[in-house]
């Protein structure tokens, strides 16, 4: 049984990204690097939905990604 | 009475970590090791705690501290005195040098280097192959192909790497402690000297770069750059080339493994990923408390040493299932080869890119390679530094 979707904000924190680039290799649909080599999420996928999002999230050495359900105002 | 585990052994077989380290669950994640000092430390086995350990910013990489462990005597010789660069500091001084590698060192280019990479395996291939059918596989190709795309990327020039190499082979593995510190001198000079040059007349190397933002504000001085090149030349060629080495022994000696390689090499990427996670080639990494830390009810005390067998550890069956198996098909994520944490290896998108090109080239050109000699007389390297071949004939 599917369970009620709870919108979710999927971010990175980059004072805390050391560029090791393990969200864009294990999802790359939702994680990119930015030109500096930081990770970013990709425009549009804020949503952080897909089934690697959070085998990223694990990847991250530094735990710099966090997942959490979206308030009003970041979903606005 | 308890025995004395010393730390580090040897491997009795080149791919399986060493027999003398604990492993059964009960053992697990932590025990007490013994350093060639005497010095009586924390070794890590375990998955979780290795993972959280790492990831914990009260340990340390300070090895001019007195009390960080350091696993021979030649280590000893020279990081007690001075510390590497990135890999020896803390943040927020490592922060401040990793920040200045990043860009260099990102995925996408790992992905522009592809075709250089390739470029470079295929020449030395087509060079094995005219003087075959039998080869020494580490010097004819396992060594020169990281050699030859860190000089490219870094900007230090190929035609000194019978200097450089022999320099890390020196600087790694002695034999004697003044052989170490020699190397090292002998590096930083001959670096110190390239980067003298690279400010007169600049290249397009990742030093190049470095050398540019190190005449503004703020940017590096001449000793930090130093040291950073040699840290980035160093790790740069002997680590993928033991990977190189010991993962073409490691597939020749699973036929069954490699025939499934062979049939679809689409699969080359994740066999690359279980033959890091199988062969965890840096198999000692070290650190040292700054505060008391409890893991999973174990009180590591202030002050005390921490080494972690990334082979034991990336063979926990809490987090792979029969985990001294070599299989594609499992997910060898979250692996520790690379390390965790603010020191995860930076150059490990380069690394997976020259493995997939190099092993993946060497199994499509060689159909019939095979070990020209018997498996159990080629050398390995002894558990005290990084794991690989020290040679590997083969024929064709
Ligand atoms: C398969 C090949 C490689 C393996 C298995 C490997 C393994 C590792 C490991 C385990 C660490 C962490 C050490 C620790 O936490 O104590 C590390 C760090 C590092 N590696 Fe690699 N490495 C490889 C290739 C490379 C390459 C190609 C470069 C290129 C320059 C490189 C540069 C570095 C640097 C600079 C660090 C220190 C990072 C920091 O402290 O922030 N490595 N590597
Ligand atoms: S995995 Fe973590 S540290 Fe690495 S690029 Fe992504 S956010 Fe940054």
């Amino acid at each position: 049984m599917a369970k009620e979707a709870v919108p979710m904000r999927v971010s990175i924190d980059s004072d805390v990204c050391i560029g090791a680039g393990q969200c864009a290799l294990t999802s790359p649909d939702v994680f990119t690097q930015d030109d500096d080599g930081f990770g970013t999420v990709v425009p549009g996928r804020e949503d952080g939905t897909g089934p690697l999002v959070r085998e990223a999230v694990r990847a991250c050495p530094v735990q710099a990604i966090t997942l959490h359900e979206a308030t009003e105002e970041s979903r606005a | 009475m308890t025995k004395t585990v010393a730390f580090p052994q040897n491997r009795t077989c080149p791919y399986h970590p060493p027999t003398g380290y604990p492993r059964t669950e009960e053992e697990r994640p932590l025990s007490r090791v013994t350093l060639w000092d005497g010095r009586s430390v924390w070794l890590v086995t375990g998955h979780a705690a290795a993972r959280a350990l790492l990831a914990d910013q009260r340990l340390s990489t300070d090895s001019t501290r007195d009390d960080f462990p350091l696993p021979t005597e030649r280590a000893s010789a020279v990081r007690r005195r001075r510390r590497a660069a990135l890999l020896g500091w803390d943040d927020p001084e490592h922060n401040a040098q990793r920040r200045m590698l990043i860009p260099s060192f990102t995925l996408k280019r790992a992905e522009t280097l592809r075709p250089r990479i390739q470029e470079t395996v295929d020449r030395l291939l087509d060079a094995m192959v005219a003087q075959g059918p039998t080869a020494e596989l580490v010097s004819a190709f396992a060594l020169p192909v990281p050699s030859i795309v860190i000089c490219d990327l870094l900007g230090v020039p190929y035609a000194d790497h019978d200097f450089f190499e022999e320099q890390s082979r020196r600087l790694l593995r002695g034999p004697t402690a003044a052989d170490t510190e020699d190397a090292l001198a002998r590096l930083e000079d001959y670096l110190g000297d390239l980067i003298d040059q690279k400010r007169l007349k600049p290249g397009e190397g990742v030093l190049d770069d470095l050398v540019a933002r190190g005449s503004g504000d703020g940017g590096p001085e001449r000793r930090e750059l130093v040291q950073l090149a040699t840290i980035l030349l160093v790790a740069g060629h002997e680590t993928t080339a033991n990977m190189i080495s010991l993962g073409t022994y490691t597939l020749l000696r699973h036929p069954e493994r490699l025939a499934e390689l062979r049939a679809d090499p689409t699969l080359v990427p994740a066999a690359v990923e279980e033959l890091l996670r199988f062969l965890s080639i840096a198999d000692g990494l070290l650190r040292v408390a700054r505060e008391d830390i409890d893991v999973e009810g174990t009180v590591i005390r202030a002050g005390e040493g921490v080494v972690f067998s990334t082979s034991v550890i990336n063979r926990d069956a809490a987090a792979y299932s029969d985990p001294d198996s070599l299989d594609w098909a499992r997910s060898a994520r979250h692996h520790v080869a690379f390390g965790f944490g603010i020191h995860q290896c930076l150059g490990q998108n380069l690394a997976r890119a020259e493995l997939e090109i190099a092993l993946g080239t060497l199994l499509r050109r060689l159909p019939g390679l095979r070990l020209a000699v018997p498996a159990e007389e080629i050398p390995f390297k002894p558990g005290d530094t990084i794991q690989g071949m020290l040679e590997l004939p083969v024929t064709w």
